[in-house]
Formats: C-alpha cells, sequence, structure tokens
C-alpha cells in the first residue's frame, strides 16, 4: 500500500465516521433547530473530507477537478438550504426549544 | 461589457472542465453556450459586479483558509457534542447588528456563520442578524466576533 | 476502504431516512431529505471510483444541483403557495 493510498484511506475514514456522526446528530436531537447543526457536520466535514480523500485518489485529473466543482457547489448552496429552511420554519411558528435568554450585542 | 466578457470566459473555462473533449464541434457547442447564458443573465439582470465579485479575489484567498479551519474547529465540537451520552446542548439565540456594509458582506458573513457547525443564521438583514447557536457559548461567540472584523476587511472596509 | 465508505454512507442514508419517516414537522423532513440528498451525491461519486467508470461524478454534479433547487422550490412553495418570484409574478422579464 502506497503513501498516497494510505492517506486517501484515512481521509475516507475520518469522512465516513463524520457523515455517519451527522445522521446520529439528526436522530438525536430534541428538536428542529438543533437537528440543522447536527446535520451540517455532514455537509461540511463528511462530504469535504470524503471528496477529499477521492481527490488524493485521482490524482491531478480532470476528475479531480470535478470533485472539486462539487465540493464548490456544497460549500455555497448548502447555508443557502439551511438558511432558507430555518428562516421557513420560524417564520412558520416552529418555536426553537432555548436553554436561557437572547444574547445581543453590547455595543448598539 | 468587462463583466459579460469575464462571465462568458469564466463558463466557457467551466464547459471545457467538465467536458475534457477538445473536437471543434463541442467547443464551439460551448462558446454558443456561454453567450447565450450571458444573454439570458442579462435579460434576468443578474449580471453585475454584485453577482461576480471578481474585485474581491484577493481577500478571499487569505479569508477562506481562515474560514475552513474554523469549520474544522467547529465540527469536531458539534460532533463530541452529538456523541456525548449526556447530549449537552443549550440552544440560545443571539441578535446583533454586523458590521458590514455592502450586500456581499453581509451574505458572506450569514453564510459564513451558518456554514460553521453549531451555529445558524435564521435571519440577515442590512441592520440585524439573528443566529441560533447550538450551546449558549456557540451564540455568544458570533456576537461582534473575529469572523465579524474579518468579513469587513474582506469586503473592504476599515 | 471505498466499499467501507459506501457502507457508511449507507448508514447515513438510513439514519436520515428513519429521521425522515419520525418528522415531526414537515422541515425535519426537509432536513432529512437535504441530507439523504448529500449523501446519495457523495454514494453516487464513490461509485464512480468502485466501478472505475468516472462519468457518475458528472450525475453527482446534477444531483448536488438538484438538491438545492429541490429544497428551495419546496420552501418557496410552502411560503408563497408558488415556486416563481413573488416581487415578479406576472409580469414576465422587464
Amino acid at each position: 500500500m502506497s503513501a498516497t493510498d494510505a492517506l486517501s484511506a484515512l481521509l475516507l475514514a475520518a469522512g465516513s465516521v463524520f457523515c455517519m456522526i451527522g445522521a446520529l446528530g439528526l436522530l438525536r436531537m430534541p428538536d428542529f433547530f438543533t437537528r440543522m447543526h447536527a446535520a451540517s457536520v455532514t455537509d461540511t466535514l463528511g462530504a469535504g473530507l470524503i471528496l477529499l480523500g477521492l481527490m488524493v485518489q485521482a490524482g491531478l485529473t480532470l476528475i479531480t477537478v470535478k470533485l472539486i466543482a462539487i465540493g464548490v457547489l456544497i460549500f455555497f448552496t448548502s447555508p443557502a438550504a439551511t438558511h432558507a429552511l430555518a428562516r421557513a420554519a420560524l417564520a412558520r411558528g416552529v418555536k426553537p426549544l432555548l436553554a436561557g435568554d437572547e444574547v445581543t450585542s453590547s455595543k448598539k | 461589457m468587462f463583466v459579460s466578457v469575464g462571465l462568458v470566459c469564466a463558463l466557457f473555462v467551466f464547459w471545457i472542465l467538465m467536458s475534457g473533449y477538445f473536437t471543434p464541434f463541442l467547443l464551439a457547442a460551448g462558446l454558443g453556450s456561454a453567450i447565450a447564458i450571458t444573454w439570458f443573465a442579462h435579460r434576468m439582470e443578474v449580471a453585475d459586479r454584485e453577482g461576480q465579485p471578481l474585485h474581491l479575489t484577493p481577500q478571499a484567498m487569505s479569508y477562506t483558509p481562515w474560514l475552513l479551519k474554523e469549520i474544522v474547529k467547529a465540527a469536531l465540537g458539534v460532533s463530541r457534542i452529538i456523541l456525548d451520552p449526556r447530549l449537552p446542548v443549550s440552544p440560545t439565540l443571539a441578535r446583533f447588528r454586523p458590521s458590514q456594509q455592502s450586500t456581499v458582506g453581509l451574505v458572506t458573513h450569514a453564510n459564513s456563520i451558518t456554514l460553521t457547525p453549531g451555529t445558524i443564521t435564521v435571519e440577515a438583514q442590512h441592520d440585524e442578524f439573528l443566529v441560533h447557536g447550538l450551546t449558549r457559548e456557540g451564540a455568544l461567540g458570533t456576537v461582534d466576533s473575529e469572523m465579524d472584523a474579518r468579513v469587513h476587511r474582506f469586503e473592504g472596509g476599515a | 476502504m471505498l466499499s467501507a465508505a459506501a457502507v457508511a454512507l449507507l448508514v447515513t442514508l438510513a439514519l436520515a431516512l428513519a429521521r425522515g419517516l419520525a418528522g415531526p414537522t414537515v422541515f425535519d423532513r426537509l432536513q432529512a431529505g437535504n441530507t439523504i440528498g448529500t449523501a446519495a451525491l457523495l454514494l453516487l461519486t464513490l461509485m464512480g471510483f468502485l466501478n472505475g467508470r468516472p462519468d457518475f461524478i458528472d450525475l453527482a454534479i446534477v444531483y448536488a444541483f438538484l438538491n438545492i433547487v429541490g429544497t428551495i422550490a419546496v420552501l418557496r412553495f410552502f411560503r408563497y403557495g408558488d415556486v416563481s418570484d413573488p416581487d415578479r409574478a406576472g409580469r414576465g422579464p422587464r
């Protein structure tokens, strides 16, 4: 097993673990808003590490360029979808479970 | 005009990277598609400096690595919370005034907050952000944060 | 390692599907759908590598686009009862 194979395997393993952690959080969290935080672990670190692992395996080819394109796409679209979901949920009257008072800025 | 030429070039390069073929027909088809899409973008009035902030490229080069580092740190923190059997969450809302002036700056700030696991921008307006944090510390960390200052520098503010 | 990652992604899919079925609100289901979309596109790229057919990556790119467009379209429908731009409805291009 060469060094690149080992590195790729390591990245893929780490990415898989984070994907599963995110999905586990999606099941375990108590309310909708906290679940969104868990899902963003899958979207950022899980997807990023798996794509990175595949890039190491593909080397300097057009495939790597396409993998980067997928990564950039997720990087820009996932927050937009998350924000739209959170906003719509709040507008529709889904009450977030809160542990304390609202935090506000000291200067204003 | 400069924006349109830039958009055509960017789309054509994107086409070449996606296809990987260099036959005359496919290259011509790619150029035709790029020009057509630029024309559509004009009709939709989305081909402007704001939709294509090329002038921010140098700042993005220094901001993106910092953001990636923050994302990894935050994702590890959230993972630890998920795997903790006691599930120590303390969801909190934070309301504050972002220091950015331009729309690009505000969007970058809001997206950066959302992209960082543990914090989500729920409302993003010019004078007020509403952020939902998975923990109280996380929510507190977004108010008048380092990220705010960095994005302010990113958009060209002092 | 590729197949192990594929299995892990299948587990991710199953967990997200369980959340999608459990609900309770429609937004939980949408979030689950979003996660399923991400896991599916990663699975598609992995399948491309497993079978030695890199063309699958192009499918994954299309899937990434569909994922975001689908989520936003459903949300717009919930918010406005329509998927068109509310400021422009019925006016057409200027």
